[in-house]
C-alpha cells in the first residue's frame, strides 16, 4: 500500500547507530563524503570501506537494504565507468578501431565507481538509521547559527516534517482520485504526450484542492493547539549529546585524520 | 465556563471579481451559558452555523457583534488569546488534518511544546493523556497506520495534554465508522465523568447526544430549541422540520403513540422502551 | 446473470514483508436488477471487492465475469465495462474538477467517445435524474453545499448509463435529512430505471429499509449473503465481527424475550410498528 512508503526508508531496529544523536550522524555523513574526495589512492579507499563496513555492522541493518538503494544508481554508475574508461587519454592497454582503454582510464573508472558506491551506501546508512523526524530535528539544530541571518530555521524544519507526514496521505489520495476518474473511463496511459498531459487535469485539480483544504484545516488545528512559531517553544525530545555521541565524534575525527594521512600523504 | 452574549457572526460573500455579493449571517443572536463540568451537545444540519459557532469558543473566529467569554475572558482581548486556546481545546472533523506528528506520542506532545512546558513534564502529560483515551499501547505508532477512531482519540489526547478545562468537539465522528464513533464518544464521556472536563459536542448523530446534560438545536444561525435530551427528542416532528432525525427507538415510540398506544414522549433507549411497553401490557 | 466472482483472492503487496490478504476465496453472483447492501467494517475488504467489479483491481487469483466474459482477458474492453458498471467512490465530490457542474458531468460520456450532442443530452438527463436544479447547472461545483456536490458527482457516473451502480458509503458525512435524500434517490434509480444497485455501508440501519439482499464481509471473506431478515437473525455473530443489526432488531428480540407475542425477525420500523400494534390489538 502507498501509505507504507516512508521517505528515506527508515529501517526499524535497535543499534548503537540508531541511538546516536542525529547531529552526529549528519556530521559524520558529511565528513565521510568529504573524505571520499580527499583521498586519491586505493589504500585510502580501503580505509573508507573498512570504516563503512564497521558502521554497517554496528547499525544492524541487513546489507541487502543498503545495496537495494544501489539499484537506482546502477545506470549512473555504468555511464560514469564507461565514460572514464574510454575517454581518458594515456597509455593504451587495448585498442579497438579508434577507441582505446588506457591505464589511467581504468584506474579512474574504478576510483569513480568506488567513490559513488561508498557515497551512496554511506548516506543510506544515515537515512536507514534515522527517522525523518529526527533528521529534521538534527538539521534544525545544526542550522541554528543561520538564525543570525534571519533564516527561519524552525519554520523550515516544521515545514519539512509536516511535508513528510503528508506525503503518504497525498500519495494515497492521488491513487484514489486516479481510480475514481478511471471509473469515469478516464485514460491516463495511452495517447500522445500532449493528450497525456491534458489527461492529468482531472487528477491534478482535485489533488490541489484537497491539498489546500488540508493545509487550511491543519493550520487551524495547529493554531487551536497554541502553535505560534518557534518562539518560547520547548521540546519533548530535545537533542542532548550523550557519551556515545562524544565517542562517535572522536572516532570520526580519528578516521578523517587517518584518511588524509594514509590516502593522500603517505602512499 | 463559556458564555456568549448576543453573538452575531457575518461574513461577506464575494463573486469572482471580488465584488460584494451579499452578507451572510452564519451565527445570529446566540446566547449560551455553559457551566463548568457540563456535557453539552449542539445539534444542527449541515450549514446551520454550528461549526462557525464552535470556532468562536477557541478564538479562531471573532464575533461581528456581541461577545464570547471563555472562563470570564473576552475572546477579543488579545492578551488572553493563548490562555483561551489552552483552556478551551478543540477537536475537528477530519482525523487526518489535525495530526501534526509522525509518531503518536510526538503529536500528543505538540500542544505542551507550544505552551513551553518543560521536557520532563511533557513526557508525563503525554503518558497520562494517552492513557485517558486508552491509546497508550500505540504511542510509538505512525498515525498513518491507525484507524479513524484511533486517530481521533490521539487528537483528543493531544488536547488533554494541554490540560484544558473544556473541550469543543466539532463533528468528531462524522467521518468515522460505527465502531470508531462509539470509541470516540466513550472517550468524551469518560473525560467528562472522570476528569470533570466540560465537553461541548457538535454532531448530527442523534444517538450521541442521549447522555448530554443539555442539548441545543441550531438552524440558520439561531438556537431553535434547547433542553434536556428528553425534552428535545419528544418533539419528533419539529426535529424533522429542522432536517434532523431522532434515534430509531424514539421514532418507533413516536409512531406507536400516533397510532394510539399511550406511550410517554421522548423515550431514548431500548431499555426504557421495553419497560414502558411492559407497563402498558399489565 | 450480470457479474460473477469466482474464487477471487487478492493479496496486497505480494512478495513483500507487508503482504496481507484483502480478499479470500470470494464467490458471488450479482444478478441484474437487484438492490444489494454490502456491509463490513473498515478493512473488511469491501472497498477492494467493489474495485474488482469494474476492473480497477485485478484479482491475484480467480476470475471476474461480466455477462459471461472474463473481464481480465487482455482483449476485454475495460472502458466499456466501466461505463456499464458505474462506481461512485466515497466522498465523490472530492473528484469534481471542472469549472461548472454541467461540464463535470460531461466528463464520463466524453471519455466514451460519444458525439458532443449525445454527451450533453446524457449529462442533462443525469443531472435531472439526481434532482439537480437547472439554475445551478453552470455554477462552479465548489460553491455548492455538500449534498448538492454529491448529487453532481453521482450524476457524473449516471451519465455513462451504467447497468450496475456501485456506491461506496454514499451518505458519509451528510446530515440525517441529506442521508435520507440520497438513499431515496438511489432507491428511485433502482425502482424506476431498473439499475442494479450495490450500496456499500458500514451501517445496517442505513440499508435495512431499502435492500433486498445483504452481503456481509469480514476479514476478506463473505460472512453472510442472504435476505436482510435472515442476516439479522445472526445479530450475535454480527456483533462479534464488530457490526450490529438495526436497533429495531434488538428491540424486537428484547420484546419477544420479555414475553411479547411479536415476530423477532422484524427489521424495518414499519414492520416493528405493525407487530407491536398487533400485539396490543390495535
Amino acid at each position: 500500500m502507498l501509505r507504507d512508503i516512508t521517505l528515506g526508508q527508515y529501517y526499524r531496529t535497535d543499534s548503537v547507530i540508531h541511538r546516536l544523536d542525529p547531529r552526529v550522524k549528519l556530521a559524520t555523513t558529511f565528513i565521510f563524503i568529504i573524505s571520499l574526495f580527499v583521498v586519491n589512492n586505493f589504500v585510502g579507499y580501503l580505509l573508507a570501506t573498512l570504516f563503512l563496513v564497521m558502521c554497517i555492522k554496528l547499525s544492524n541493518v541487513p546489507p541487502k537494504f543498503i545495496f537495494r538503494g544501489m539499484k537506482t544508481i546502477f545506470f549512473l554508475l555504468l555511464i560514469t565507468m564507461v565514460f572514464n574508461l574510454f575517454l581518458t587519454p594515456g597509455r593504451a592497454i587495448f585498442t579497438l578501431w579508434k577507441i582505446s582503454i588506457t591505464y589511467e582510464g581504468l584506474f579512474l573508472a574504478i576510483k569513480m565507481a568506488f567513490r559513488l558506491i561508498l557515497l551512496i551506501s554511506g548516506s543510506s546508512i544515515m537515512t536507514l538509521t534515522t527517522t525523518p523526524n529526527n533528521l529534521t530535528d538534527g538539521l534544525e539544530s545544526l542550522l541554528k547559527p543561520l538564525k543570525i541571518f534571519h533564516v527561519p530555521v524552525h519554520e523550515i524544519s516544521m515545514m519539512m516534517s509536516i511535508a513528510l507526514r503528508f506525503i503518504p496521505i497525498l500519495l494515497e489520495e492521488t491513487d484514489k482520485i486516479m481510480k475514481a476518474q478511471m471509473a469515469r473511463c478516464a485514460d491516463f496511459e495511452s495517447g500522445s504526450l500532449i493528450n497525456r498531459a491534458k489527461s492529468l487535469v482531472p487528477l491534478l485539480v482535485p489533488l490541489f484542492i484537497s491539498a489546500f483544504r488540508r493545509a487550511l484545516e491543519l493550520a487551524m488545528a495547529m493554531e487551536a493547539r497554541c502553535y505560534r512559531g518557534g518562539e518560547g517553544r520547548t521540546k519533548m525530545k530535545p537533542l542532548i549529546y550523550q557519551n556515545r555521541d562524544r565517542i562517535a565524534y572522536a572516532v570520526v575525527f580519528g578516521y578523517f585524520v587517518l584518511a588524509i594521512v594514509v590516502g593522500r600523504i603517505i602512499f | 465556563m463559556i458564555r456568549t452574549d448576543k453573538l452575531v457572526f457575518e461574513y461577506i460573500r464575494r463573486d469572482e471579481e471580488g465584488n460584494v455579493e451579499g452578507i451572510t449571517r452564519a451565527v445570529d443572536d446566540v446566547n449560551l451559558d455553559v457551566k463548568p463540568g457540563q456535557f453539552i451537545a449542539i445539534l444542527g444540519h449541515n450549514g446551520s452555523g454550528k461549526s462557525t459557532l464552535a470556532k468562536h469558543f477557541n478564538a479562531l473566529l471573532y464575533p461581528t457583534e456581541g461577545h464570547v467569554f471563555v472562563d470570564g475572558m473576552d475572546t477579543e482581548d488579545d492578551s488572553h488569546l493563548w490562555d483561551i486556546r489552552q483552556e478551551a481545546g478543540m477537536i475537528f472533523q477530519n482525523p487526518d488534518n489535525q495530526i501534526i506528528g509522525q509518531v503518536v506520542e510526538e503529536d500528543v506532545g505538540f500542544g505542551p511544546e507550544n505552551m513551553g512546558v518543560p521536557t520532563k513534564e511533557i513526557w508525563d502529560r503525554v503518558e497520562e493523556s494517552l492513557k485517558a483515551v486508552n491509546m497508550l499501547s500505540f504511542r510509538k505508532s505512525s498515525p498513518n497506520h491507525l484507524s479513524g477512531g484511533q486517530k481521533q482519540r490521539v487528537s483528543i489526547a493531544g488536547v488533554i495534554a494541554m490540560h484544558p478545562k473544556c473541550i469543543i468537539m466539532d463533528e468528531p465522528t462524522a467521518m468515522l465508522d460505527p465502531n470508531g464513533r462509539k470509541d470516540v464518544i466513550r472517550a468524551a464521556r469518560a473525560l467528562n465523568d472522570v476528569e470533570g472536563i466540560t465537553v461541548i459536542l457538535i454532531t448530527h448523530y442523534m444517538e450521541e447526544v442521549i447522555h448530554a446534560d443539555k442539548v441545543f438545536v441550531m438552524d440558520k444561525g439561531h438556537i431553535e430549541m434547547q433542553g434536556t435530551p428528553r425534552e428535545i427528542f419528544s418533539q419528533v416532528d419539529r426535529l424533522k422540520e429542522l432536517r434532523l432525525g431522532v434515534p430509531q427507538v424514539t421514532l418507533l415510540a413516536h409512531e406507536l403513540k400516533k397510532s394510539g398506544l399511550p406511550l410517554p414522549d421522548g423515550i431514548l433507549t431500548r431499555e426504557e422502551f421495553v419497560e414502558e411497553l411492559k407497563k402498558l401490557k399489565k | 446473470m450480470s457479474i460473477i466472482l469466482d474464487h477471487v483472492n487478492y493479496i496486497y503487496d505480494e512478495d513483500t514483508a507487508m503482504a496481507h490478504a484483502a480478499l479470500i476465496d470470494v464467490n458471488l453472483e450479482i444478478p441484474k436488477g437487484q438492490f444489494i447492501g454490502l456491509i463490513g467494517h473498515t478493512g473488511s475488504g469491501k472497498s477492494t471487492l467493489i474495485q474488482h467489479m469494474n476492473g480497477l483491481v485485478k484479482p491475484t487469483s480467480g476470475n471476474v465475469y461480466f455477462e459471461g466474459k472474463d473481464i481480465n482477458d487482455p482483449d476485454f474492453n475495460k472502458k466499456e465495462l466501466r461505463a456499464k458498471v458505474g462506481l461512485v467512490f466515497q466522498y465523490p465530490e472530492h473528484q469534481l474538477f471542472e469549472t461548472d457542474c454541467f461540464k463535470d458531468v460531461c466528463f464520463g460520456p466524453k471519455n466514451l467517445g460519444l458525439p458532443q450532442k449525445e454527451v450533453e443530452l446524457r449529462a442533462y438527463e443525469a443531472l435531472k435524474q439526481v434532482g439537480f436544479d437547472d439554475d445551478y447547472f453552470y455554477q462552479s461545483p465548489f460553491d455548492l453545499s455538500g449534498g448538492q456536490k454529491r448529487r453532481v458527482a453521482i450524476a457524473g457516473v449516471l451519465a455513462m448509463k451504467p447497468e450496475v451502480l456501485i456506491l461506496d458509503e454514499p451518505t458519509a458525512g451528510l446530515d440525517p435529512k441529506g442521508r435520507e435524500d440520497i438513499l431515496n434517490l438511489i432507491a428511485s434509480l433502482h425502482r424506476e430505471m431498473g439499475i442494479t444497485i450495490i450500496l456499500v455501508s458500514h451501517s445496517m440501519d442505513d440499508v435495512a429499509d431499502y435492500v433486498q439482499r445483504i452481503i456481509v464481509m469480514n476479514k476478506g471473506r463473505v460472512a453472510f449473503d442472504n435476505e436482510p431478515k435472515e442476516v439479522f437473525k445472526h445479530y450475535k455473530e454480527l456483533e462479534e465481527i464488530g457490526l450490529a443489526a438495526p436497533q429495531v432488531t434488538y428491540v424486537m428480540q428484547e420484546l419477544s424475550a420479555a414475553g411479547f407475542n411479536v415476530d423477532p425477525g422484524a427489521t424495518t420500523l414499519e414492520e416493528a410498528k405493525n407487530e407491536i400494534l398487533k400485539c396490543f390489538g390495535i
